[in-house]
């Protein structure tokens, strides 16, 4: 569909659901609030949901028999449907965790675990002579995970290197991913320079081995529409309150088969079949991966934003922060001094934008931004490695989300001009 | 504007115009410190010399020389620029007390009463105290010298 056909988004009505976006900061200023890649903000439909489910059907799921551990189970349970049916998937391939970086811990510790089993896990186990490959560009996230269960279990360590414009060199795909390959772990974008990766011609290579694919979709999910059965991975990672849901909650999508035989991560009470005082069996997954007492009332409002990003749909989302990505893309780049990091043009690139200001450092820049309500990330953003490789220390990233406006944008860049005047960098 | 206040002119100036900057020799020992949220680094090095000849090194040794490299922001490397001013030719131990009445400013809240006499141009950087988040900054330069005496006196030891 055109973005003429879908029709704009009305930001303006979208906003008021948002009750913080009105508030104001530092000395009274509007807030301009774009570090949605960090966290995105809640609207009211939201946190009612996760208020009405403590109100009224509060208790622990998965136990007891009475009325509200009924309701409360059924509330959970459901929002896993309405979840997994955001993603194109079926409900029992949805697995709960506490944040998308635990959902990757999840795959790489049953992996460690599958190393010392028997040979049925074999699909799951890597060692001496195995190697998982990942991305320079990666998050943290996914990339100490593989770091570590590669230096528990001597397999090794292998990584597509980044281009200076900020997209995969996928020159050696063929001998970076070979039949040595266990997993492919990969962001579908990219945290910090906006870069939507090639999941198509990666997943089609680590298929020809044979190797497993986890996606990491963090800046995905919240901001485009994602089809599991379209994508072809094997797993999918993310995060619910980058997706307008609350803390807490994570989520780890994988294929049916894959989750039914993989060894569990954390064991406990609820992920059990049979408990003896020498011996467990384990329940069927999703509930295998899910120990403890779940975080109910975060899953029912994580559906609530499924709900509310549905009713506005994903396509409208992604549209508009295609057209703010531009426009930033744009105005920022036009400052003098100002070099953007990543991909210029708003191709195969969402709405991450990095940049530096030369002679300001981005804590210095990022303190003259919030002075006047303009609230950015600044640091590595948790992806050292990538800032290295592009030979910056660190970069200040404006991040949309559906409630950002134009105007946030040229209030973005009328900032970086006041800090350029503060720091008399520039006229 | 609270900007004003937490960008002292004293400190843009250090920024500007930094002192002591560059690595010397001789040094009795080097301290690499980094900021783990900005990826910020500082590079310091301390000379220190006996309080008098053939005495062992101590608190009453003087700190005759601190030498850096760094990149940061402004605040970290101001701090340290100030840092090299307010501690070369001092005793360690009136080092240490300087470290402290510095880092009790940064953890005022912003309504730190400096002692401009212990901290001359260091009182400049009460603003900052107010912006948690930038704390760390303007300590940096100061956690990696007082590493890189301790440094100096565990060698001497050894």
């Amino acid at each position: 569909m055109s973005e003429r056909e879908l029709g704009p988004l009305d930001v303006a009505a979208i906003r008021e659901d948002f009750p913080i976006l009105s508030r104001t900061v530092r000395d009274e200023r509007p807030l301009v609030y774009l570090d949605s890649g960090a966290t995105s903000q809640k609207p009211r439909q939201v946190l009612d949901a996760e208020r009405e489910f403590y109100e009224r059907h509060n208790a622990a799921v998965h136990r007891g028999a009475h009325q509200l551990a009924e309701e409360a189970t059924d509330a959970y349970e459901s929002a896993r449907e309405t979840i997994a049916s955001f993603i194109g998937a079926d409900s029992d391939e949805v697995v709960f965790t506490k944040n998308a970086t635990e959902a990757v811990n999840l795959v790489a510790y049953a992996m460690s675990n599958a190393a010392t089993a028997e040979d049925d896990l074999r699909r799951f186990q890597v060692g001496p002579g195995d190697e998982i490959v990942v991305t320079e560009m990666e998050h943290h996230a996914n990339l100490v995970p593989w770091q570590q269960l590669c230096q528990r279990t001597g397999a090794t360590l292998r990584w597509f290197s980044v281009t200076d414009e900020g997209r995969l060199d996928l020159s050696d795909l063929n001998e970076l991913v070979n039949e040595r390959t266990k997993l492919v772990a990969f962001a579908h974008q990219s945290n910090v320079v906006g870069t939507v990766n090639p999941v198509d011609t990666i997943t089609a290579r680590a298929r020809e081995v044979g190797a497993l694919v986890l996606l990491d979709a963090c800046q995905s999910v919240p901001h485009m529409p994602v089809d599991v059965a379209a994508l072809d991975v094997d797993f999918l990672a993310f995060s619910g309150h980058k997706m307008l849901g609350p803390n807490g909650i994570g989520v780890l999508w994988g294929r049916r088969e894959l989750l039914a035989a993989m060894p569990p991560f954390i064991s406990g009470g609820s992920m059990i079949g049979v408990v003896h005082m020498t011996h467990s069996t384990w329940a069927d997954a999703p509930q295998r991966f899910e120990a403890g007492v779940p975080m109910a009332p975060q899953a029912v409002g994580l559906a609530a934003a499924c709900d509310y990003l549905s009713k506005v749909g994903m396509d409208r989302v992604a549209a508009h922060e295609h057209e703010l990505t531009e426009y930033a893309l744009k105005l920022v780049g036009a400052i003098e001094g100002v070099r953007i990091v990543g991909p210029t043009e708003a191709v195969d690139r969402g709405g991450a934008v990095s940049f530096v200001v030369e002679d300001i450092h981005p804590h210095d820049l990022g303190q003259v931004l919030d002075d006047r309500g303009v609230e950015v990330r600044v640091g590595h953003h948790c992806a050292w490695p990538l800032h290295r490789k592009l030979g910056i220390v660190a970069t200040t990233r404006a991040s949309f989300y559906l409630y950002n406006t134009l105007e946030d944008v040229e209030a973005l860049a009328e900032a970086i001009r006041a800090a350029q005047r503060f720091f008399g960098t520039r006229a | 504007m609270q900007l004003d206040a937490m960008y002292q002119e004293i400190i843009l100036d250090h920024y500007r115009n930094p002192h002591h900057k560059g690595l010397r020799d001789p040094h009795d020992a080097e301290a690499h410190h980094i900021n783990p949220t900005c990826g910020d680094e500082v590079t310091l090095r301390v000379a220190l010399t006996p309080a008098s000849e053939g005495a062992g090194l101590d608190d009453e040794a003087t700190v005759s020389d601190v030498s850096y490299e760094g990149m940061g922001c402004s605040i970290s490397q101001a701090s340290t620029s100030v840092l090299t001013d307010l501690l070369i030719g001092k005793s360690v131990a009136e080092g240490m007390r300087t470290l402290e009445a510095f880092t009790e400013l940064m953890q005022s809240k912003g309504k730190g009463e400096p002692d401009e006499d212990v901290l001359e141009d260091a009182v400049a950087f009460v603003g900052v105290s107010k912006y948690p988040a930038r704390i760390k900054c303007a300590l940096l330069g100061w956690m990696a010298w007082k590493d890189a005496v301790s440094q100096s006196f565990e060698k001497e030891g050894a």
